[in-house]
């Protein structure tokens, strides 16, 4: 059977099960879209290349499928360029098609040419340069898999243009995969599983440190079930909130820069740390000399080279992180008695939990009180996106999270304007659930145009934008750090959001007094058609606390206490 | 330390930008590189040098590993190897001193390939300390250009 690259491009797509592409059309890749005009593929249209990344980075976040993103050669393909390297900081599954000139063309300068297999090199887990229309089919299943498998990762495939529109002669065969230098990782070596369940049975304060490889392999039940038996504290990094619940008593929130005070304590003081699918982030380790001193550590990821990265690790188990938590649970005999661990860990909650000071000013809204009422009227059940800052750090410390792939977020890229493309990245993926944006007024004029989107799409996503008025986090550095410098940080000027979210056709409202905040988030949950946008105007200067000054060790935070 | 690590990469273009990305991101030393064909063509050998402590050896081993091309990755540093280097030196060399020029070739078993009116080009096929053994003899005549291929290595025995 004779067929042209852009029928086996739709066909391919759909051997791997891709039902959505967020993309953006051009030149180059003119003859993809017209294959997808006349596929029932569902394309969703984006106003600008970087949303489209985002978009489908999230819906892999959501969903636990790869995404799946397509833009056009040169500025096209360089729009992307955040979005990929946002889904390789934080290992998301995601193809990247861009189309590219004429294969004759290339290494001429061509109008509306890039290297974008050149500039993804270092940020994505592969890429390819399809030359030649028989290497198609062949390309677009490695590319699934590679994105897919092991530690998940961004892979771009770059599409010139008559490399689509050329015919070959297809046989109905299976096509076969070359991937000599690839192998997909199961089963740890047993001997260090042994010695980890011994570790763990022998320990008397161990804590669980859980990363986003809990997420990616989908071994939360595995990690509850662990936690349980053995009666261990968890605490999550950003990547991996929801993948325990936050409402268990063995849970202690997040770690770290922003984490709670309880979290830090306990890792500082452990004699058994318990790494799982992590990668000691310095926003999580802090001063890496004094990290964890005491602690033997086990170190368990399915990416050899994340082990000893940053610390040393005594007991490493290389292996898909569900496939390990497996096994530990089968070997180690429950013990559910740690008494004194667990009474000086709720000592700790006691003497420091979360709080935040009443408002300075009459009827000013604190911005961590928003986010418990969007826990308390969606019942903990949504879908919450992030963009970059203290918005973020505030939904991690105060909505609690009870289920994986519920909190969508931009952790190691650390990307402003992440949250409203993830938005709708999630909605789509998850019809069903309610999404909700949280953002701040700096990080959300980022990818504004995306509102565009959300309404031709008819999503009911609901975006609250803590609005202080300041980029937040760099202003709470520049009067902790800086002497009160506040250099470039007010962007009072700004537009009116009500005003735009209206001119978007979305539907916008603003909220000034605390007692206004539930009914307006109630009123917002009753849309089922538009995009909601609520402009939260909150204290100008709440700062996220506690918090670990850049460079010092988990011990030393700043605020928090009473 | 200086490690050799032997490589097996698939013969793909864009294979070497991927290594020198790679080491370049990471802030790894590359000493010197080589690469070629091997018996098998849709295989390359790169022999890479690198200059760093365990902990830096067993990350770029690593990471070199997570890269989808790269097949297999030995460190023949501690093995019985062979490993050979080629340099190329143009020598300053005035009739006067032409003589002991070829007598230094001739304790190396060097060659000269090339003889202008005022130069000689020698070369030499050797381990590092012998290429820099010849290099250090032939600078006091004036070296006036070399270039040196960087190593290549074999592990001898079967063992491959």
């Amino acid at each position: 059977m004779r067929l042209k690259g852009t029928d086996i491009f739709i066909r391919c797509l759909k051997e791997e099960g891709v039902d959505v592409i967020f993309g953006y059309p051009g030149g180059q890749a003119l003859p993809i879209y017209d294959a997808l005009y006349l596929s029932d593929i569902r394309h969703v249209l984006v106003r600008h290349e970087q949303g489209a990344a985002h978009a489908a980075d999230a819906y892999a976040r959501a969903t636990g499928n790869v995404g799946v993103c397509l833009a056009t050669s040169g500025p096209g393909a360089t729009n992307l360029v955040t979005g990929i390297a946002n889904a390789y900081m934080d290992s998301i599954p995601m193809v990247a098609f861009t189309g590219q000139v004429p294969v004759a063309m290339i290494g001429k300068d061509a109008f509306q040419e890039v290297d974008i297999t050149g500039i993804t090199l270092p940020i994505t887990k592969h890429n390819y340069l399809v030359k030649d229309t028989a290497e198609l089919a062949r390309v677009i299943k490695e590319a699934f898999f590679i994105a897919r498998t092991n530690r998940p990762g961004p892979v771009v495939v770059d599409l010139p243009k008559d490399v689509m529109t050329g015919e070959i002669e297809v046989s109905d065969e299976a096509v076969e995969m070359s991937l000599r230098g690839y192998r997909v990782l199961k089963t740890p070596n047993a001997g260090q599983v042994v010695l980890a369940a011994k570790a763990i049975e022998e320990s008397s304060r161990p804590i669980i440190y859980a990363g986003g490889g809990v997420i990616s392999s989908g071994a939360s039940p595995e990690l509850k079930e662990l936690a349980e038996k053995m009666q261990i504290p968890v605490t999550t990094t950003l990547m991996a909130m929801g993948s325990f619940p936050a409402t268990s008593h063995l849970c202690l929130g997040m770690l770290g820069m922003h984490g709670t005070r309880y979290a830090n304590y306990a890792v500082s003081e452990c004699d058994l740390l318990i790494a799982i699918g992590a990668r000691f982030d310095d926003r999580v380790t802090g001063n890496l000399a004094s990290f964890a001193p005491n602690a033997q550590v086990i170190h368990i990821d399915v990416d050899a080279a994340e082990i000893g990265k940053n610390v040393g690790t005594h007991i490493p188990i290389v292996g898909d992180v569900k496939q390990v938590l497996m096994e530990i649970i089968h070997r180690v005999k429950a013990r559910p008695e740690r008494t004194e661990w667990h009474e000086l860990i709720d000592r700790w909650k006691d003497d420091f939990p979360l709080l935040y000071s009443e408002p300075l000013k009459d009827e000013a809204i604190m911005p961590q009180f928003v986010i418990e009422k969007i826990y308390d009227v969606t019942e903990g059940k949504a879908i919450i996106t992030t963009e970059v800052g203290q918005h973020q750090m505030w939904t991690a410390q105060y909505y609690k999270f009870t289920q994986p792939r519920t909190f969508i977020t931009s952790g190691g890229l650390g990307t402003m304007g992440f949250g409203l493309p993830a938005a709708i990245g999630a909605q789509i993926g998850c019809p069903e659930r309610k999404v909700i944006n949280i953002a701040g007024d700096g990080s959300i004029q980022m990818n504004i145009q995306e509102m565009c989107t959300a309404v031709e799409q008819k999503l009911p996503i609901i975006i609250c934008i803590l609005n202080n008025q300041y980029l937040g986090m760099v202003r709470q550095w520049q009067q902790l750090f800086y002497d009160g410098r506040y250099s470039y940080t007010d962007i009072a000027v700004q537009p009116d959001f009500v005003r735009l979210a209206e001119a978007y056709g979305g539907v916008g409202m603003r909220v000034t007094k605390a007692s206004e905040v539930e009914p307006a988030l109630r009123r917002a949950l009753q849309e089922t058609e538009r995009p909601v946008m609520i402009d939260f105007r909150v204290d100008r200067e709440a700062n996220v606390f506690p918090m670990v000054p850049p460079g010092e060790s988990l011990q030393n935070m700043l605020g928090g206490d009473r | 330390m200086k490690h050799t690590l032997s490589v097996t990469v698939d013969n793909h273009p864009g294979v070497l930008a991927r290594v020198a990305t790679l080491f370049r991101r990471r802030g790894y030393n590359i000493e010197s590189l080589s690469v070629g064909r091997t018996e098998e063509p849709s295989i390359s050998r790169m022999t890479i040098v690198v200059d760093g402590d365990e902990n830096i050896l067993e990350q770029v081993t690593k990471q070199l590993h997570k890269l989808v091309e790269v097949c297999k990755i030995m460190d023949i540093t501690a093995e019985q190897s062979v490993d050979r280097e080629l340099a190329l030196f143009k020598v300053k060399a005035d009739p006067q001193v032409r003589a002991e020029i070829m007598q230094i070739v001739d304790i190396f078993r060097a060659h000269i390939v090339d003889i202008g009116r005022k130069s000689l080009i020698i070369e030499v096929t050797g381990d590092e300390g012998k290429i820099n053994a010849i290099e250090d003899s032939l600078r006091a005549f004036g070296i006036l250009e070399m270039v040196r291929t960087g190593k290549v290595a074999m592990v001898r025995g079967p063992k491959g």
